[in-house]
C-alpha cells in the first residue's frame, strides 16, 4: 500500500522551467513565497520543499511558516531580524527588515529547490456513508446519475492530497475529487455542520474538525478527530499526506477506539 | 492568589501575546487584540511581555481580589475602579485582599487589559493562554469569563515583590486611593469584605508620549496588499480618500466595513492563502473586512492593503460606528514605526529595572 502511494506520487523534485518563486510583503511582519503557477501537485512539491527547508534551517527572527495552494507565508519578527543579520546592512542601504529577510529567503530558496521533497503518509480515515449523518448522499448521486453505492465506491476508491491546512484547525483542503462526484454547494448553508463530517462542495471533498455553518453536500461522517488540541501535532492530517476514506458500517463508527471526535 | 470574578462584563477573556507555530494547522494565532497595551500592563508589573492578562471589552467585569496584588491597566473604553474610587490607568498599583476592582465607561477606546505581577496562571495549550473561543482552548476553560470563576495568578518576579513591599510601606507612593469611605464601602469593611488596607498607586509611569490616546476617528496607515494592484483606479482613489465606517458585527475575528464599495478592474478568484492581522481583505460585493486577533489562518479574497503594525492597536480600539480613513506608506515607512516602538518598550524595560 505504502509503496504504491509512492509510486504514485514521485516525490524526487523535477525541476521545471520555471523560474524561482517571488518574494512579495505580506504586511510589515511576513512576506509571501508565491509560485506563479496553476495549483497542482507539482506546485504542492515546490511549496513543501520550501516548508522542509524553513523547518529544518529557520534563520533567526522567523516566527512560523504557513504553506498553501501555490504559496508560503513566512512570519517574522522584524526587529530580531536586524539585530541577527547586521552583515546584511551594506553602508549607506536602506536600513530595515523587509530586504533581510527577502535576501535570506532567496538563499535558502537555491537550496529548497535541490532538495527532494519528504515522501508522503498516507492516512486512512474510517467513514460511514449515507444515513444521518450524510443527508446530502442521495442528492449527491442523484445529481450525479448514480447510485448510492457508487457514490461511495468512488469516493473511497481515491487518494486525496492534502494541499493545505486553513479555514478551521486542522481542515485539509483536499485534491483529487473525481470529477463524476463534482456537486454544487447547498443554496443556503446549514447553521451548524456537526464535527466529522465529510462533504462535498464543487470539485472539493473534506471533513469538517469543528462544529461550524457551512453549505457542503454532507455525505457521511468519520469518527476520527482532525484536531486534537493536546496532540503533538494538533492535527490528524498535514499537508502534503495521502488521504483515503474507506468505508465502516454504523457499529464501527459507534466502536471507534482511536483518536475520536 | 486568585482573582474571583464577580460579573464577567461583556466579554472578558484570557489572553497573551497570541498562539504562534500552529497557524500551518489552521490554529488561529488570536492574543490581545491591543497587544501594546498588553505588554504596557504588563511591564508595568514586572512580568514578562507574554505573561497573560485579562482582555475586558466595553462593559468591565468585576473583580475581587483574593490577596494582595500588583496590578495594571492599560487600554482605553474603560475606567478602572477600586471600590468605587477612581484607579487612574497605564499605572501600577498594589490593591489589598479583598478589593474590588469594577470598571467605569470612558470615551475613546473599547478595551482594556488587566495585568497582574505573577500572570494569570491557567494552563498552557499549544504554546499559549489565549482563549480560542471557536476551538474551546486555552484561557480559562476555552471560553469567555463568566461570575463565580476563580482564576489562579502564578508567582510574581523579584521586582514586582521590591514595588509591592514599597507601594505597601508607603515609600514611593503617588496618593493613596482610599479617600473617605461612602456608605457602601463602610457596610463592606463592616461585613469584612473589604480589607482596611488602603490600596497605593506607584509615584512612577510612562511618559505621556508612550500613552496612546485612542481617536475615535483614527486615521490608520497601510501599505499595498498583494493584490492592489488588481483593484480599479478608482478604488484605490476611494479606499484612501473617504471615511469607512465600522459595522457593529465587528468582532474579534474581523472588522466588517461600510462606505465606497471598491473592485477589482477585473473580477478573479484567487486560490486560499495565508493571511495576517491587518489584512483588508475586500469580498465580490465590495465591502472590505480587516482581519483582527481572531482572523482565520487563510483566506480566499483578494488583498487590497495591509495595516501597519504599529496602527493596529488604534484599530484594535475603534469601537464599532467609529470611521475610520486610511493613509497609504511604504513598507520602510510600516516598518520604521515598528522599530521605533519596540525601542520605546525596550526603553521602558531598562528604565523600570532601576525604579
Amino acid at each position: 500500500m505504502e509503496n504504491e502511494a509512492e509510486d504514485q506520487v514521485l516525490y524526487m523534485q523535477k525541476h521545471t522551467n520555471e523560474g524561482l518563486p517571488r518574494i512579495i510583503p505580506l504586511g510589515d511582519s511576513a512576506v509571501s513565497v508565491i509560485f506563479e503557477a496553476a495549483i497542482s501537485p507539482q506546485t504542492h512539491r515546490r511549496v513543501r520543499a520550501v516548508c522542509s527547508r524553513l523547518f529544518s534551517a529557520p534563520f533567526t527572527g522567523m516566527i512560523e511558516f504557513v504553506p498553501s495552494f501555490h504559496s508560503v507565508a513566512v512570519y517574522y519578527d522584524g526587529p530580531a531580524v536586524l539585530r541577527a543579520y547586521p552583515q546584511y546592512i551594506s553602508e549607506g542601504e536602506e536600513y530595515y527588515p523587509f530586504p533581510i529577510v527577502a535576501a535570506l529567503l532567496e538563499e535558502m530558496l537555491q537550496l529548497a529547490e535541490e532538495q527532494a521533497g519528504p515522501v508522503p503518509r498516507v492516512v486512512s480515515i474510517p467513514v460511514f456513508y449515507g444515513g444521518e449523518t450524510g443527508p446530502d448522499l442521495e442528492f449527491v448521486a442523484q445529481h450525479n446519475g448514480l447510485s448510492v453505492q457508487e457514490v461511495i465506491d468512488i469516493h473511497s476508491s481515491a487518494d486525496y492530497l492534502v494541499y493545505m491546512l486553513g479555514f478551521a484547525p486542522g481542515f485539509p483542503y483536499l485534491g483529487g475529487l473525481s470529477p463524476s462526484l463534482s456537486t454544487p454547494r447547498r443554496p443556503s448553508p446549514r447553521l451548524a455542520i456537526p464535527a466529522g463530517s465529510v462533504g462535498i462542495a464543487g470539485d472539493q471533498t473534506g471533513v469538517y474538525p469543528l462544529e461550524t455553518p457551512g453549505g457542503w453536500q454532507l455525505i457521511g461522517r468519520t469518527p476520527v478527530a482532525l484536531f486534537r488540541p493536546d496532540a503533538v501535532p494538533p492535527v490528524r492530517l498535514q499537508a502534503g499526506d495521502l488521504v483515503r476514506f474507506y468505508p465502516v458500517s454504523f457499529s464501527e463508527f459507534l466502536a471507534w477506539k482511536g483518536d475520536r471526535l | 492568589m486568585s482573582l474571583l470574578i464577580m460579573k464577567p462584563g461583556l466579554l472578558t477573556t484570557v489572553q497573551d501575546l497570541g498562539r504562534y507555530g500552529y497557524q500551518q494547522y489552521g490554529v488561529i494565532a488570536g492574543g490581545a487584540m491591543d497587544s501594546y497595551a498588553m505588554r504596557m500592563a504588563n511591564l508595568l508589573v514586572g512580568n514578562e511581555e507574554q505573561a497573560a492578562g485579562l482582555e475586558m471589552t466595553v462593559l468591565g467585569p468585576e473583580i475581587t481580589f483574593a490577596a494582595p496584588a500588583l496590578i495594571a491597566v492599560c487600554g482605553g473604553g474603560l475606567a478602572p475602579l477600586l471600590d468605587g474610587q477612581p484607579l487612574p490607568l497605564w499605572r501600577t498599583a498594589h490593591v489589598p485582599k479583598g478589593a474590588r476592582l469594577h470598571f467605569g465607561r470612558l470615551p475613546g477606546g473599547c478595551r482594556a487589559y488587566l495585568a497582574v505581577a505573577g500572570g494569570i496562571d491557567v494552563p498552557v495549550q499549544l504554546n499559549s493562554r489565549s482563549t480560542y473561543l471557536r476551538a474551546g482552548i486555552g484561557g480559562h476553560q476555552g471560553r469567555a469569563l463568566r461570575s463565580g470563576d476563580v482564576l489562579p495568578v502564578g508567582t510574581s518576579s523579584g521586582r514586582a515583590a521590591a514595588w509591592a513591599e514599597r507601594l505597601t510601606r508607603g515609600r514611593g507612593t503617588g496618593r493613596v486611593v482610599r479617600e473617605p469611605m461612602n456608605n457602601r464601602q463602610l457596610e463592606e469593611r463592616s461585613a469584612g469584605n473589604s480589607g482596611a488596607e488602603a490600596a497605593a498607586i506607584a509615584a512612577w509611569y510612562p511618559v505621556p508620549a508612550m500613552i496612546p490616546d485612542y481617536p475615535q476617528a483614527p486615521v490608520i496607515r497601510v501599505i499595498e496588499g498583494e493584490e492592489y494592484e488588481m483593484f480599479s483606479s478608482e478604488s484605490r482613489r476611494r479606499f484612501q480618500s473617504e471615511p469607512y465606517t465600522i459595522l457593529p458585527e465587528s468582532d474579534r475575528m474581523g472588522y466588517r466595513l461600510s462606505g465606497s464599495p471598491l473592485s477589482l478592474v477585473q473580477e478573479q478568484s484567487l486560490a486560499s492563502a495565508a493571511v495576517t492581522f491587518g489584512t483588508i481583505q475586500v469580498p465580490a460585493e465590495g465591502a472590505p473586512i480587516i482581519l483582527m486577533a481572531d482572523r482565520q489562518t487563510t483566506g480566499g479574497y483578494p488583498k487590497l492593503a495591509q495595516v501597519i503594525t504599529a496602527d493596529l492597536p488604534l484599530l484594535a480600539q475603534a469601537s464599532p460606528g467609529s470611521r475610520v480613513r486610511f493613509r497609504l506608506v511604504t513598507l520602510r515607512e510600516a516598518q520604521e514605526q515598528l522599530l521605533q516602538r519596540e525601542l520605546e518598550l525596550h526603553r521602558l524595560r531598562l528604565v523600570l529595572q532601576h525604579v
